[in-house]
Order: C-alpha cells, then structure tokens, then sequence
C-alpha cells in the first residue's frame, strides 16, 4: 500500500517537471517564425507530445490486447489534433485534410479490430 | 477578439487530451480506461477544431475542421461501443473492485 502510494507521487512528480519544461521553456520555435502568438502553439505541440507518449507507455505495458486496441484509437484521435494546431501555425489547409482521413481510416481499422478480438472473421 | 475565443477553446482541448491520457494510464482495468479515455480525448479534439474554426473562419480550413468535427462525434462513440462489447466477449476480467456486471445478467 505504502509502495503504491509513493509510486502514484513520483508519477506525478515526474509529470509535473516534463509539464514546467513545455510551458515555460524560452526555446524558439522552428516551424514558422513570423507568425505571432507563436508559443502558444508551441506549447500545444508540447502538451499533445506529451499526451502521446502516455498513451504509447500504456501500449508497452498494456496487460491485455484490448488495452493496447484502445491506446491506438486515442493516438489516432490525438493525430487529428496535431493535424487541427499545424494547419493553424503553418497557414496551410491540407493539414485538415489528413485529418478527416485519418478519422476514417483509424475507425474501420478499430471496428475491424474488435471484431478480430471478438473471434469473427472479418466479414461476418 | 474571435482569435482569443478560440485559443481558449484550444487550451480547454488541451487540458481535456492530457487527463484522458492520464486516466489511461492510471486506471486500473480495461473498461475504466475506455471509459476515461474515449470521452475525455474525444471531447477534447472537437474543443481543439472548434478553436480553429473560430480562427480561420469560414475560409477552407475551418469549414474541414467543421467537417472532422462531424465525422468524431459520429464515429468515436460507435468504435468504443464495439470495443467493450467484443473485450467482455473475449472475456477480459473485470477489476476486482468492481461493484456489478450488467452485461453479464
């Protein structure tokens, strides 16, 4: 009990410190340096980052298939908001395009997913 | 002034993204992952292009990110409908905590 506990507080230690270097790190920005409010997609950049290498901690260390089933659709979702933050920081609108595929593309993908899980064939 | 309103709609999607990926991590079973995750993260990318929808504007970009918006809300919920149905007929345990089973009755 005591061992979980202090394995909970340097989890959210830890995260807290990579959180403090996203937010208030003076790094320039590469990817469109006239722009302004520019560190402000630079942070959101950071904090999606962020979220994506939990949900790949969760792929590693998943004890069942489902668990890692359900980390890959978040990072599809979180893909589509990494595709929403450039189209804005970088002007350009195909960026948006790729998103509206990768919706798709990571639904079916899950649909066929479950039902392999499910222990179906795929066209059933 | 619409520009303001949309960065607070970008950072109320961010914060939505990072304690759904929290959550994920730190739940203890299948269905209290999905549960946590897929609504948090959903939540938080249509929060995120309803932000840039408001900085673009009625220009190509924003009416795609409309448009995704759409396409979320109608495939997220279904996705993880079929991966809860099918992780309870693989029969994945549930966590020892648990107080009741619907689907099993």
């Amino acid at each position: 009990m005591k061992k979980k506990l202090l394995t909970y507080i340097l989890g959210l230690i830890v995260i807290s410190i990579i959180l403090g270097i996203i937010l208030f790190s003076p790094l320039p920005s590469l990817i469109y340096p006239q722009f302004p409010l520019l560190g402000v997609f630079r942070r959101a950049v950071g904090i999606l980052l962020l979220s994506a290498f939990l949900c790949l901690y969760r792929v590693l260390r998943g004890s069942t298939a489902s668990d890692r089933i359900v980390s890959i659709d978040m990072l599809g979702i979180l893909i589509i908001g990494f595709c929403a933050v450039l189209s804005i920081s970088t002007r350009r609108n195909w960026y948006m395009d790729i998103g509206i595929a990768w919706a798709l593309q990571s639904f079916i993908s899950t649909l066929a997913l479950a039902k392999f899980l499910e222990g179906k064939h795929f066209d059933e | 002034m619409l520009e303001v309103i949309g960065i607070v709609f970008i950072g109320i999607g961010l914060v939505f993204d990072l304690f759904g990926c929290l959550g994920l991590v730190r739940l203890p079973d299948v269905y209290n992952r999905l549960q946590a995750a897929t609504k948090c993260v959903t939540f938080g990318t249509c929060s995120l292009l309803f932000g840039v929808f408001l900085i673009l504007g009625f220009s190509p970009g924003g009416i795609k990110a409309l448009l995704c918006i759409v396409f979320l809300l109608l495939t997220s919920p279904v996705s993880a409908h079929a991966l809860a149905r099918s992780s309870h007929k693989a029969g994945v345990k549930l966590w020892e905590g648990s107080v009741c089973d619907d689907y099993q009755n």
